[in-house]
């Protein structure tokens, strides 16, 4: 295998890459695959490594090993080729407090040797309306709430038009119809063929917008893939109500289901108890499932099939535990 | 810029929401960056402080030298040229130069200087700037040179303030050189002019060694002191006699030799000796700055 036909096409790449900050590893051993026109929520609970990851995949800090390539094109050393058709809000907005958002998106447009500087003003102002911060474009930055200081974060994502968008909690600070716009506006910019790759510690928020996503714990990437992918991993279950316990849990076994749990069930009541069976195989249907019960004389008083959540899933990958991991 | 207008033209045709040419095939050379420096630089109101402090000194010198003029100081003591200017307004300027370099020159400069990458850390837009994308070198480069002209406006404030203030308060007349040569008024213009010229070169070494210290930190502060606390180490260790093998090499040992330039014929030895060191100490603490720099991780 060639080393170009091993790099795909793929927006982002990623391979081993680890950052050591002394002893500590922040990020080990990611392998990252973002395809081209994904929307990829990057999740993971706090100190778990995506902001570090996205300093290394945008050149901000070298990799202690492995390599991230960006576009197709090897970061840090072709970042000045890659960078200006990638837009970046990374750990929140940093700006001039003396300039105005105006002022401010100008001076890091005029940073980009590619951006033409006939039509700066234009772009600016055509930035900071697609933010909705078009009323405030001349106030100092000193001057702006949190969520306004995140919404011209977002501006400057926006300046020239981007192959791929790199956005850290995009939603932080923002009030609820700033976080609708933002939801929308990555919407847009994906049906205009944008990647965008973002991180965020809400699920609700990545399940809603994402196309892919991978979990990050502790520094490791422990699952990545589209939404159904990382749901999927774990089986849909099936969730039994009956009095006559003995009697289900053969016949769900006759389908080939790995029965999990019954006598410590905390629904356990006189209606009956709860029996939660992983459903081993897709093909089985339901509907055959409750014609067997009810044929074997079990009284069937609730009967659901269910898949994981992804909040599940997080939580599974993840660990319950409110403490930041080290 | 012909091709930049043809895209432009082709592609705000298209749509009806305004699809404005933004990108060019080719890198421009990057001189927008400077000039948004710049502007940013002189558009700041600590700027605009620190020069407004630095006009303020020849202006309190005259002043305290007319209302002062019935008891006139004994020659001998005060700055240079103190003991000239009731005779000749003239001198205020180089009065003002004298005072200003050793202390408030520096200090400003360290200011400056020690700000360049740190307050852009601290201020979080570094990261900013840098994926925007500005090469490393670049935003170095661009720094130094603002830099650089701030330290020329710096010291062209205090020529011009002092100047004004002289005019002002102050007979006007030909103007006897140090080597006891008269020169006319034009003349004498163009000296402080080359004075200006002369302070400004002694600080290139030092804006450096601002820029050097700055890539070490994330704290603008810190920079600044270092830088300042530098610059009056160097003019205390240039004063000790047991140090004279040192002092050629201390950036701050012909800080004070512009007085060569008020001779006739102009003694320009110092200002070359001055302008090689000044350009060694630049070309050290650039590639200093650029090593530390350019592998540094931007974690701000
Ligand atoms: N400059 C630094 N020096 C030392 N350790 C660091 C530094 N920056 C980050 N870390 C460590 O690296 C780990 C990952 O941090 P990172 O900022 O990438 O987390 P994150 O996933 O972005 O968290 P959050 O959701 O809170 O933003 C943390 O354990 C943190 O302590
Ligand atoms: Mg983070």
């Amino acid at each position: 295998m060639t080393e170009a036909a091993a790099w795909s096409g793929l927006a982002i790449e990623t391979r081993g890459l680890t950052k050591r900050f002394g002893r500590q590893a922040a990020v080990k051993d990611v392998d990252l695959e973002v395809p081209r026109g994904a929307v990829f929520g990057f999740l993971g609970p706090n100190g778990s490594g995506k902001t570090t990851t996205i300093r290394m995949l945008l050149g901000l800090a070298a990799p202690t090993s492995g390599e991230a390539r960006v576009l197709g094109h090897e970061m840090p050393r072709e970042g000045g080729r890659v960078l200006p058709r990638v837009g970046a809000l990374v750990e929140g907005p940093g700006f001039y407090p003396y300039l105005s958002g105006t002022g401010n998106l100008h001076r890091l447009d005029s940073a980009d040797r590619y951006a033409i500087g006939r039509t700066r003003g234009a772009r600016v102002e055509h930035a900071l309306d697609r933010v909705g911060l078009g009323s405030a474009a001349t106030k100092k930055v000193k001057a702006y709430s949190l969520g306004m200081k995140q919404r011209l974060g977002i501006a400057n994502a926006l300046l020239t038009p981007r192959e791929l968008l790199v956005l850290d909690e995009p939603t932080n600070g923002l009030d609820p119809q700033g976080t609708r716009e933002v939801r929308s506006l990555i919407r847009s910019l994906a049906a205009e063929g944008t990647t965008v790759f973002v991180s965020s510690h809400l699920l609700a928020e990545i399940e809603q917008i994402c196309t892919h996503a991978a979990i990050m714990s502790a520094g490791s990437l422990v699952a990545q893939g589209t939404l159904d992918e990382l749901r999927e991993v774990g089986r849909p279950r099936v969730r039994l109500l009956t009095p006559d316990v003995a009697l289900a849990a053969p016949v769900l076994r006759t389908f080939g289901m790995a029965v999990e749990s019954h006598d410590s069930a905390p629904e356990a009541s006189a209606d009956g108890r709860e029996i939660i069976a992983i459903l081993g195989d897709d093909s089985i249907e339901p509907d055959a499932v409750v014609a067997a019960l009810v044929a074997a004389k079990v009284r069937v008083r609730g009967f659901a099939v269910e898949r994981t959540s992804l909040e599940d899933r997080f939580v599974a990958l993840t660990g319950e535990g409110f403490n930041v991991d080290q | 810029m012909t091709s930049d207008t043809e895209t432009a033209h082709a592609s705000t045709v298209d749509s009806s929401t305004t699809v404005l040419a933004s990108v060019r095939a080719r890198p421009a050379v990057g001189w927008a960056l400077l000039g948004s420096e710049i502007s940013v630089l002189f558009r700041r109101k600590r700027t605009w402080a620190m020069l407004l402090a630095l006009a303020a000194v020849p202006i309190l010198i005259a002043l305290a030298v007319r209302l002062t003029e019935s008891n006139p100081t004994s020659p001998g003591r005060g700055p240079a040229f103190l003991s000239q200017i009731t005779n000749n307004g003239l001198f205020v300027a180089a009065t003002g130069l004298v005072v200003c370099v050793p202390l408030f020159l520096p200090l400003t400069v360290g200011v400056v200087a020690g700000d360049t990458i740190a307050g852009e850390a601290s201020a979080g837009t570094l990261r900013y700037l840098l994926i925007a994308p500005a090469s490393r070198l670049r935003l170095l480069a661009v720094k130094y040179i603002g830099a650089a002209a701030f330290s020329l406006a710096a010291t062209l404030v205090v020529a011009i303030s002092g100047t004004l203030i002289g005019i002002a308060l102050f007979p006007i007349g030909p103007v006897t050189l140090l080597s006891g040569d008269t020169i006319g008024v034009g003349e004498s213009f163009v000296r402080s002019l080359l004075v200006a010229a002369f302070i400004t070169v002694s600080l290139l070494g030092l804006s450096a060694i601002g820029l050097f210290f700055s890539t070490l930190t994330d704290v603008p502060v810190g920079a600044m002191a270092a830088t300042i606390v530098l610059a009056v180490v160097s003019q205390v260790l240039d004063n000790l006699p047991q140090l004279v093998w040192l002092q050629p090499y201390l950036f701050s040992h012909y800080w004070l030799s512009f007085a060569d330039l008020l001779r006739q014929p102009i003694a320009w030895d110092s200002f070359g000796a001055n302008a090689i060191l000044q350009g060694a100490y630049l070309l050290i603490f650039a590639a200093l700055a650029y090593g530390r720099f350019s592998s540094k991780d931007i974690l701000s």
